[in-house]
């Protein structure tokens, strides 16, 4: 196999191509966005719940690498009928199994944008921790 | 039968892996009793800087490239290094910046900025270098807080007993002290005064400068939320220095310098800040000299910072006591047993820069001057002193040619 057929594997191209859940949830309970500086990824995830904290809906919009966009249409069929407790638990090892492709340092924070995006969503509707790298504000500056 | 003796360091064969001992000066090798203010350097950090800039070097951070991977795996693999060297609880707390200066004006600026104002006192101590000296009195003058210093005794030693005042003089808020004075070679009791500074419920901030090539760091033993250090007195480059700080303070901290790579989003209005370390990292950071910083790191370590303390040590007894029997020479600081790697001193009625002039003709490296510590020279009265320091390729000819060489001086100048 090649190196691009390793990375790029069909599943990979075929999420980048035709993502799943793709577009925002009208009306929605929670959305988060956020971007990667390393490549400039940007995504943003909404979710819609069910009874209790269950997932029931989930819908992405972004643009940016190829793997980030894949690994977010990824986790957004990886995600659904979970619940919010769970998924801000869920380990990343998990969805990279998912991608199934060999990730360097630098492409890892590509394919795990998503999910942590997510995960803010989650803490910002319920309340779930944070993911490590998302936990405090790093602040900002805003002229608005 | 294991036995507990205390593993000492093999100087001469140290020796050689320091190129500049091989040069001539005058037709004399030089004994470089200048250590405190910058270390000469081994082959084992110069080639791994070559090695790296020849075959790992490409920008940190951005490239998707392998060659990039490479560089950024080893400026990281360096933050580890310097993250286990400190103890500290985690790498996202080891901030890289140009030298020990810049990071103790990175806390003054980004942290002090913010949360010193009227009624709050800075407190530092009256032996400190200018580096957490001049930041924090420049903060101090632009907040309107007031600026205090912890007064030493006659032996050159922090008078605890001024604590209590000062904690009366308004809300303590920040605590500024070396841990070793690079002036006198005093061993300042940091744990105790980070207790004090957490009990007035200011931030203890450690100029481990002068400590850390020297003596084991442990910022967590140590009680400290901020310690600085610099490469280049720790056999390492110069132009790389570190900042650790917990965690829980450098998060909500304003950013410092601003530019690339320490942001995550900018926008025509909005700008939003990288996560830590980077969020204090701006532009592209001298990360080849991280890589040699890393490298000298490991080859200070393999010496063991235990044996290079016990080392100097030697040193400053038989220089002590060589000096103790001298009627003209007037030492300053601490006792041998409560002093680092460093004897300052003064010749009765000769300039310490004609002192270092004349012992320069011998082949012999001392500093002369005020050592970035006036104040301190105030306290001392003197205007400048000679200092002779010490590390771990220091032998006892160095003391012996020192000794010798200021009898010279004696007898041409006295």
């Amino acid at each position: 196999m090649s190196e691009f057929e390793q990375l790029y594997r069909e599943v990979i191209l075929d999420h980048y191509k035709a993502p799943r859940n793709h577009g925002l949830l009208e009306p929605h309970d929670a959305i988060a966005e956020g971007t990667n500086p390393l490549c400039g990824d940007e995504v943003t995830v909404s979710v819609r719940f069910g009874a209790g904290d269950v997932i029931e809906d989930v819908g992405f919009e972004g643009r940016g690498c190829a793997i980030s966009q894949a690994a977010t249409s990824m986790l957004t069929d990886l995600v659904k009928g979970r619940t919010a407790a769970e998924i801000s638990a869920l380990p990343k090892d998990e969805l990279l199994e998912e991608i199934g492709i060999p990730l360097t340092p630098v492409r890892l924070k590509c394919a795990l944008l998503g999910l942590g995006v997510l995960k803010v969503a989650l803490h910002k509707a319920k309340g779930t921790p944070l993911p490590e790298e998302w936990g405090a504000s790093s602040g900002e500056i805003n002229l608005s | 039968m294991t036995t507990t003796a205390t593993p000492s360091l093999d100087v001469h064969r140290l020796r050689a892996d320091f190129p500049v001992f091989e040069e001539l000066f005058g037709g004399k090798p030089i004994a470089y009793l200048d250590s405190a203010s910058s270390s000469q350097k081994p082959r084992q950090m110069l080639d791994r800087m070559r090695a790296f800039y020849e075959h790992e070097y490409a920008n940190v951070h951005r490239g998707v490239y392998q060659l990039a991977e490479r560089a950024t795996e080893g400026f990281e693999g360096a933050r580890r290094t310097v993250a286990a060297f400190l103890n500290a609880p985690s790498e996202k707390e080891i901030v890289f910046t140009r030298s020990a200066t810049e990071a103790l004006n990175l806390v003054a600026y980004a942290w002090g900025l913010d949360n010193l104002g009227p009624g709050d006192v800075v407190v530092i101590t009256e032996l400190e270098h200018h580096a957490n000296f001049v930041p924090w009195q420049y903060i101090a003058k632009r907040t309107g807080a007031s600026f205090r210093h912890i007064p030493i005794d006659d032996q050159g030693e922090l008078q605890l007993d001024a604590l209590d005042g000062l904690a009366r003089e308004g809300e303590v808020k920040v605590v500024a002290a070396n841990y070793v004075s690079n002036t006198l070679g005093t061993i300042n009791p940091v744990e105790r005064l980070g207790e004090w500074a957490h009990e007035q419920g200011a931030i203890m901030v450690v100029d481990a400068a002068q400590a850390a090539p020297h003596r084991p760091v442990d910022v967590q033993a140590l009680g400290a939320d901020f310690v600085a250090i610099t490469g280049h007195k720790l056999c390492g480059p110069t132009g790389i220095g570190a900042l650790w700080g917990r965690r829980e303070i450098l998060e909500p901290m304003s950013p410092f310098n601003l530019g690339g790579e320490m942001i995550r989003s900018v926008g025509l209005q909005q700008t939003t800040f990288n996560e830590l370390p980077h969020k204090f990292e701006a532009g592209t950071p001298a990360f080849a000299e991280a890589v040699g910083l890393g490298a000298a790191i490991d080859y200070v370590g393999g010496v063991g910072l235990e044996a290079i303390e016990r080392h100097e040590h030697a040193l400053v007894q038989q220089a002590m006591a060589a000096f103790d029997e001298i009627p003209w020479i007037r030492v300053f600081g601490p006792p041998a047993d409560r002093r680092a790697g460093i004897v300052s001193f003064e010749v009765e009625g000769i300039h310490p820069h004609d002192v270092a002039q004349i012992l320069d003709w011998e082949g012999v490296a001392v500093r002369a001057g005020h050592h970035c510590t006036q104040p301190l020279m105030t306290r001392l009265g003197v205007a400048a002193t000679t200092r002779a320091s010490f590390y771990l390729y220091s032998v006892p000819d160095d003391v012996d040619r020192l000794v010798a060489g200021l009898r010279k001086v004696k007898a041409s100048l006295g």
